[in-house]
């Protein structure tokens, strides 16, 4: 520390940020968001084809929900080793807002209830609220408390890599697949 | 000792891949172009970033204590090391500790500059590197040789022996989908076998006491909330001031880096889950001997995205492990002759001085600028004497090869015509004056003078 003190450079005041944008059109923050998604192989599904989705997915899989209206196959509440998550195909949980600019979701232990929970899940579908889209990263930090639980997360596609010759692939250690219901 | 020009110049013994390595690495900075073109207000938003991290160079110690306090009251362990090997030491003590004899790490370039990894097998740990392009070189016992694409220099070809002699894939296999899925299952059974699981930082905040790290695979979560010990090592310069400042980085990195709008996973460590335990490393090993060089503490603001290498014309031809250090390219130029000036003083010559660098750098690093400086300072301790015309044919050398010069500035001249306009973000620009990108000449100066002063024949 003694050594920082005697070497940093003199002072250099920190800038403000700017403002967020006093009008916005929900369905500009929406064309975007989709848009921007879709780029990342993100799908989506509307809201009432769900439940259909889930019940199709197959009857031996595991499946968790944290919405009451859909029940999964697995309560999370007997849960209290995160290996014990090691085998779920499907787990649909909500998240608190979407940012139109990159399509990345906020979702802190609240919305997830075990932080390897949306990783380790073969599948994942996210419930975002069309009310709760904001234009940038900018305005994402303002609106969610990054301490309110011990961990959060932006989720912005399924897993990817492209280690390979630079050659996209989808599901490198987390989901396979993300849908996104937008209601 | 070999100079960086004697290994370039073995890697330009194989033109063809040499091609298809610069090729590669043009492609991603023509995709980070095209992103940035969706943000009229990048500029200003490089100018913020830049401000931001001169006042963290300026407060680094005050930042730092009070991430300590912050971090130590959310119930982190937070541990100091002067150095690489006080650093292996603090985490080897840590697995000690728990008796942990394997563990998974996700990318962490702080752990390569240690060399962690050694370190910790001579112990007796196993630790299995996660990251795809990091397993595959630690798989071929190879540093990596690039900060974000570490196995950017190899060949699927290569990748499928590779895991055909050591995961049993098919033989003669190297599609990318079937490879990545091999990897996959190989690396899970290492996630549920992890006792403890070590990552990197991008940014550590002073006023939550947390750290954020950012991939894509998701390998450093599946990492972190799988194993009961989580450990976080970090440089003394990734501390930010504020959750907000956040925004700007965010936006910054993944759009230099790949040219994604932002990396697939951005998470935000607080606390140690229920019943485990979380540790943060941060270490100094020569930043603040760094900070008090007045003409290159700037280089301490990097973010670590690799657009300086991805732009540069010697590092796309003549590859990261040409640097013989840690970081490579630009970056690493300026980086490494302050660690070791006989020893890496050459690099600092290994650049045509182009300015490319500096140009894309998200926080602005004056990085051609600081390579001069570098050379002054190389040359005034006498190391240049015996080595003054070798380290130079570096860059005569590719500047010689095939027209590359040329075909750069009509690569550039066809990107800018290219790229998107601001698709997706435009409408949301709140900060005044939208900049247009330049009118791009159709043809070059060359070109031009080709066609209007041909010699009659
Ligand atoms: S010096 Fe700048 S461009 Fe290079 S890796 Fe660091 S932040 Fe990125």
């Amino acid at each position: 520390m003694e050594g920082i003190r005697s070497n940093k450079p003199g002072p250099r005041p920190l800038p403000t940020l700017p403002p967020d944008p006093l009008s916005l059109d929900i369905d500009e923050l929406e064309r975007a968001f989709r848009e921007v998604l879709s780029a990342s192989k993100t799908t989506f599904l509307e809201p009432e084809k769900l439940a259909g989705y889930v019940r199709d997915f197959g009857a031996d899989k595991t499946i968790v929900s944290t919405l009451p209206e859909l029940g999964g196959t697995l309560d999370l509440v007997t849960i209290d080793d995160p290996l014990q998550l090691a085998g779920v195909d499907l787990t649909i949980l909500h998240a608190r807002l979407g940012v139109a600019e990159n399509g990345a979701m906020w979702l802190s232990e609240t919305e997830m209830v075990h932080r390897v929970l949306p990783f380790i899940t073969q599948h994942l579908v996210l419930i975002v609220d069309r009310a709760t889209l904001v234009p940038t990263m900018h305005a994402a930090y303002r609106r969610i408390d990054i301490c309110e639980t011990g961990f959060g997360v932006f989720v912005a596609g399924p897993s990817k890599t492209a280690d390979i010759e630079q050659s996209l692939v989808i599901g490198a250690h987390g989901p396979r697949s993300l849908i996104v219901c937008l209601r | 000792m070999t100079t960086h020009a004697q290994r370039a110049a073995t890697f330009l013994e194989d033109g063809p891949r040499t091609d298809w390595h610069d090729k590669s690495l043009w492609h991603v900075r023509s995709k980070r172009d095209g992103s940035i073109a969706g943000i009229p207000e990048w500029e200003a938003l490089r100018q913020l970033g830049s401000d931001i991290k001169d006042n963290v160079l300026s407060n680094l110690d005050t930042y730092l204590e009070e991430f300590e306090q912050r971090a130590t009251a959310n119930g982190v362990i937070v541990h100091w090391a002067k150095d690489a090997e006080e650093h292996n030491r603090i985490v080897h003590g840590i697995l000690a500790r728990h008796r942990v004899d394997r563990i998974v790490k996700s990318k962490s370039m702080l752990t390569e500059e240690c060399h962690l990894n050694q370190y910790l097998e001579e112990q007796g740990v196993e630790v299995i590197d996660t990251d795809l392009g990091e397993r595959i070189i630690q798989m071929r016992n190879e540093p990596p040789s690039h900060i974000v694409m570490p196995a950017i220099h190899l060949k699927k070809e290569e990748i499928g022996q590779l895991f055909h002699e050591q995961l049993g894939t098919d033989e003669g296999a190297s599609d990318p989908q079937y490879l990545t899925e091999a990897a996959r299952q190989h690396l899970r059974a290492k996630f549920l076998a992890a006792k403890a699981g070590i990552t990197g930082v991008n940014f550590a905040v002073a006023e939550t006491g947390g750290i954020v790290v950012c991939t894509n695979e998701g390998n450093a979560d599946m990492g972190v909330h799988l194993a009961p010990v989580q450990i976080h090592c970090m440089g003394i310069e990734k501390v930010i001031p504020r959750a907000e400042h956040l925004g700007v980085f965010t936006r910054l990195l993944g759009r230099s880096a790949t040219g994604q709008p932002i990396t697939i996973y951005t998470s935000h460590h607080h606390k140690p889950k229920p019943g485990g335990e979380m540790h943060v490393v941060i270490v100094d090993n020569g930043r603040t001997e760094q900070l008090g060089r007045e003409d290159f503490r700037n280089s301490l603001k990097c973010i670590r995205c690799g657009a300086c290498m991805n732009t540069c014309p010697i590092y796309r031809r003549s590859g990261g492990h040409s640097y013989d250090h840690t970081i490579p390219g630009p970056i690493g130029s300026i980086l490494s002759p302050g660690l070791d000036l006989k020893k890496h003083g050459d690099l600092a010559f290994a650049s045509t001085l182009c300015g490319s660098c500096s140009d894309v750098c998200p926080v602005k690093i004056d990085i051609h600028a600081q390579l001069y400086k570098w050379r002054q300072v190389v040359s005034e301790e006498g190391h240049l004497a015996k080595s003054k015309t070798i380290p130079l044919l570096g860059a005569g050398a590719v500047l010689s090869r095939g027209g590359l010069y040329n075909f750069m500035g009509k690569a550039a001249r066809t990107a800018l015509n290219i790229v998107p306009r601001a698709v997706v973000y435009n409408r949301f620009n709140p900060w005044g004056e939208s900049r247009e990108l330049p009118e791009v000449p159709k043809e070059s100066f060359k070109e031009w003078y080709a066609r209007t002063q041909t010699p009659e024949a």
